[in-house]
């Protein structure tokens, strides 16, 4: 029997390559093309009334200058909204460049195309832009009061309004012996990936073509978006997505302006023209996410089980709405967790502010959601004096009520339907983990030492894998090389390594004949994109189809040339035989020899092929008439709806008295993205996703003044976790297979940032004895939040004198 | 189209890059970042934030880390700079600190990696054994955003005993 790589954890394909210097990242391409640079707004909201390019025009090694007015035919147009929703009552979208007003600093106002992209920006520092400001929108509060307006014709700055309800959410509610109302807000993070976007268009004048290669999470997209803008034949457009340096859901969006307008440029000039953003443009220009305000209204039974549990909340979707509702979508829908409450009704509100726009960041509005769902979890905990584990297992759907329909319509527009899980299970194994149990006598301990010490814990459902679909393409050279073909895009998530083991495992062949390329239309022209923890689901779904097509077609070519039944054909190790005969066999790579009848033989190899070579029935045509010659296939896969994973983390901090800084003890996730294909990629993802989640939960936030600037736009002030700040992660998994896809998997992607923000704030509540319903927390909040605590507690203690 | 016409003054700048004379004419204002990617073609130095805190553009100057986005290519004239090509730009031939990165899964997108590579082998060049404690003090100051640093200080440790195995080699 020969190796089976699936859930095996096979060393990374892609690392001899990376560690060496010899990744090919988009700035790492196109050397002698022209570079680009923008001059950006410094205004959050203003009309621009003139634009003097005349200071610019002039500088040595500056190629073209554009501004609005230069944009032809659908360039001028507004960006598309990438998800319409019947919600939407109001999408706005911006321009490549700003049109007549900007609606957020950073705005791009004017490119220029130079030399290199030091002269780009000596001539960006010398163009005059005149602005008529307006006034400012920032923050939900502000916006919802619907003082100011950042789009003229968007009364109330709400971009959507949906409400979803499954029960009888007010009868519920009445009839609940206990309620609580909890007012709960997250701040504003982002992906920051740690290469920036970044486009590089080559225009061949000779074929009227145009290559892109884009730091994208969707080559296929941008492919469509810009062929689409610049008014070309899709035959004639190709896009590739080289190696990126991460995504986290930022480069899902597309097109961006300079995705547009580098290609744009580039056909304008008959040259090649490169655009590489900087740090600063990746935060001034570049998506954010994660800001909410959140108000929980929950009704419970004695025992603590929800009986109705009614949640508004508030959407701050910047200045634009490029892709849709999606973030407040989630939020409202995955905000369930592993839970069934009698009743549930969530209503929210998008809206605009002067800030950046809001789209995907790695969980996507399930943090949000998350985090609401587990402070309710708590408050019914400490409401009713019960242990917080217990309350949470009391509300758990259990495994013989899967599939289970929670009776609302998640972010594909179909059912929100778990597929499978096991809570309980899970719970258990977090509890063994953490040593949930034996947490009071470790605390009596601490608290003898003078420390203080919380233990939290959060549970959530990730709606993994989204359709509509992926497509795979496998191919066996006659050299026995095996090409791997998927469109989804990778950037970090080991997709050379994992499909290539799904592959060589479905097919029999060594691992190393396996070449997997990703995000590439000219491999693979059909396929939707990098998000929502959907590759390995998707994608892998995909691959494994395709190798059985191509597996199918090897053993009856082989069955004919061996003169034997098909079914009592192996594979392995890239020799086909009969079984239980291995001396009756023929390589793979010869079947794929005869798999192309030749008129030529161009090697020594294919003679076998040609037409004076072996027999034939000459009454047949050389390819019968329903094949193709080739050993080759394609497969799609693309399900009806979403595989759900879940897990439940556990944190230990220790809270300093004096300074208010919050120390991260122990870790402890429990995961179950059902199969693992490779466990070592899994474990990576959730150490990443946690790293991300701490962040969220104690450091990252994204500070606007009141004038609508980022305060923090630089890695010296935006604070992202180093090695100093992220714990050690322990982790247990469980295999709950979904019995929606051929090989079980369910996404892993964002799971480790999803409870994060949660169970830190529980944690921090557990050792400080006092509610945490705002994150991040910084030592000074929690500093203060201790001081408005004593002093009601002081109060509460004269006023029960 | 023919390239702009070219006015700014240029400056003849050599470096000793992974123990080669380089020579290009390059602006007194290049980075030494921009510099050895643009104008050497040694790309696997990366750029994550220009200005000195992620730590993806560390080469080693005359053996020591540096934030080469903070260097002006001129500074460095006459120098030493080593690059992650330097330590090792043989997919198949792995330094002790790439190998180890490989064996612990310690990277994912990559491009924080290579700053990581050149900041651990000047480390361990100085502290051949050392503790967990130790090993993730010594890649506090560079920025990853995929790996949460768990395996990136495993491989820390882990290249510790390769180069020991190895014999010393860097």
């Amino acid at each position: 029997m020969s190796t089976r790589h699936v859930g095996e954890p096979v060393q990374r394909r892609e690392d001899p390559r990376l560690l060496t210097g010899n990744g090919r990242y988009v700035d790492d391409i196109g050397h002698g093309a022209l570079e680009a640079a923008f001059v950006r707004s410094p205004h959050a909201h203003a009309r621009v009334t003139d634009i003097d390019a005349s200071g610019a025009v002039d500088v040595d090694g500056v190629v073209a200058i554009y501004t609005w007015e230069d944009l032809d035919g659908r360039v001028g147009e507004p960006l598309p909204v990438l998800i319409p929703h019947p919600s939407m009552t109001h999408p706005r979208t911006g321009y490549c460049l700003a049109k007549d007003e900007v609606k957020h600093v950073g705005e791009a106002v004017v490119m220029v195309v130079a030399r290199d992209r030091y002269v780009a920006e000596d001539a960006c520092s010398r163009i005059r832009v005149s602005y008529e400001t307006k006034p400012v929108v920032v923050g939900v509060d502000q916006s919802r009061s619907g003082g100011h307006r950042v789009h003229e014709d968007v009364p109330d700055n709400v971009s959507a309004h949906l409400v979803q309800e499954a029960g009888d959410v007010d009868a519920a509610m009445a009839g609940a012996p206990n309620t609580l109302t909890l007012e709960l807000e997250i701040d504003r993070s982002a992906s920051m990936p740690m290469e920036g976007k970044g486009v590089y268009a080559r225009w061949d004048r000779d074929e009227g073509s145009l290559r892109i290669y884009s730091s994208t999470q969707t080559s296929t997209g941008v492919r469509a978006a810009v062929a689409s803008k610049l008014g070309m034949p899709m035959a004639k457009v190709e896009c590739v997505a080289p190696d990126i340096g991460g995504g986290f859901g930022v480069k899902i969006v597309h097109p961006w302006p300079e995705e547009v307008l580098v290609p744009w440029a580039a056909r304008r000039l008959g040259h090649d023209v490169k655009w590489t953003e900087d740090r600063r443009e990746h935060f001034v220009s570049s998506s954010h996410e994660r800001g909410q305000l959140q108000e929980v209204t929950v009704g419970f039974d004695d025992d603590g089980r929800i009986l109705a549990l009614d949640v508004r909340f508030w959407h701050d979707n910047g200045a634009y709405t490029p892709y849709g509702i999606i973030v407040p979508i989630i939020t409202s829908t995955q905000l369930l967790g592993p839970y069934k409450p009698g009743a549930y009704r969530v209503e929210f509100w998008s809206l605009y502010t002067n800030t950046v726009h809001v789209t995907p960041y790695r969980g996507a509005g399930r943090p949000q959601g998350c985090f609401a769902m587990e402070r309710t979890m708590d408050a019914i905990a400490a409401h009713l004096g019960v242990d917080r584990a217990e309350v949470r297992s009391r509300n758990f759907i259990l495994p013989e009520e899967m599939p289970y329909d929670q009776g609302l319509m998640f972010q594909d527009g179909r059912p929100l339907k778990y597929d499978s899980g096991d809570y309980p299970a899970s719970l258990a194994k977090l509890k063994a983990l953490v040593g949930w149990d034996d947490f009071a006598q470790y605390r009596e301990q601490a608290e003898r030492e003078g420390r203080k010490v919380g233990l939290g814990i959060a549970c959530y459902v990730e709606g993994t894998g989204v359709g509509p679909y992926e497509g795979g393409h496998v191919q066996v050279e006659s050299s026995g090389r095996v090409n791997v073909a998927t469109g989804l895009t990778t950037q970090g998530q080991s997709h050379q390594t994992i499909l290539a083991q799904i592959v060589a495992d479905e097919l029999g062949v060594p691992l190393d004949s396996v070449h997997v390329t990703t995000g590439d239309t000219r491999r693979m022209a059909y396929a939707v994109g990098t998000f929502a923890s959907r590759g390995a689901v998707m994608s892998g779904s995909a691959v494994a189809l395709a190798a059985r097509v191509v597996r199918a077609k090897a053993l009856r070519i082989a069955a004919d040339a061996l003169e034997v039944s098909p079914d009592d054909l192996e594979i392995e190790d890239g020799v086909i035989s009969v079984k239980g005969a291995p001396g009756t066999s023929i390589e793979l790579k010869t079947v794929a020899v005869l798999s192309n009848p030749l008129r030529y033989a161009f090697d020594a190899e294919t003679q076998a092929a040609t037409q004076f070579t072996g027999t034939f029935d000459p009454d047949k045509p050389p390819v019968a008439e329903d094949d193709e010659p080739g050993l080759e296939g394609q497969d799609f896969y693309s399900p009806t709806r979403s595989t759900f994973a879940n897990g439940m983390h556990a944190a230990v901090v220790e809270t300093d008295p004096v300074t208010a800084e919050v120390r991260i003890l122990r870790y402890c996730v429990v995961h179950d993205c059902g199969t693992l294909v490779n466990p070592m990629v899994v474990e990576g993802q959730v150490h990443g996703g946690v790293a991300q989640g701490v962040g969220g939960a104690l450091y990252e936030r994204l500070v606007y003044d009141e004038s609508g600037q980022l305060l923090n736009a630089s890695f010296m002030d935006f604070l992202m976790p180093y090695a100093t700040e992220v714990p050690e992660i322990e982790t247990d998994h469980l295999e709950t297979p979904s019995p929606l896809n051929p090989l079980g998997i369910k996404g892993a992607g964002e799971a480790g940032t999803i409870p994060a923000t949660a169970v830190i704030a529980s944690a921090i509540e557990d050792a400080e004895g006092f509610p945490v319903r705002s994150m991040p927390i910084s030592p000074y909040e929690l500093w203060e939040l201790r001081r408005a605590h004593s002093t009601t507690t002081t109060a509460a203690q004269e006023d029960s004198r | 189209m023919s390239n702009p016409p070219d006015t700014e003054e240029l400056l003849d700048i050599t470096v000793h890059v992974n123990g080669v004379p380089r020579t290009a004419a390059t602006p007194a204002r290049r980075l030494l970042s921009d510099f050895l990617r643009h104008d050497l073609d040694l790309t696997g130095t990366h750029v994550g934030c220009e200005h000195g805190v992620c730590g993806a553009c560390t080469v080693l100057l005359d053996g020591e880390p540096v934030r080469s986005c903070l260097l002006f290519a001129v500074s460095a004239q006459g120098h030493e700079v080593t690059t992650v090509e330097g330590i090792g730009n043989d997919p198949a031939a792995l330094s002790p600190v790439q190998q180890a990165f490989l064996e612990c899964h310690g990277l994912q997108c990559g491009f924080c990696t290579p700053g990581f590579v050149t900041t651990i082998t000047a480390y361990l060049e100085d502290h051949p054994d050392p503790t967990p404690e130790e090993a993730r003090d010594a890649v506090s100051g560079n920025l990853c955003r995929c790996t949460g640093y768990q395996n990136i200080v495993r491989s820390v440790l882990r290249a510790a005993e390769i180069r020991r195995d190895r014999g010393g080699q860097r």
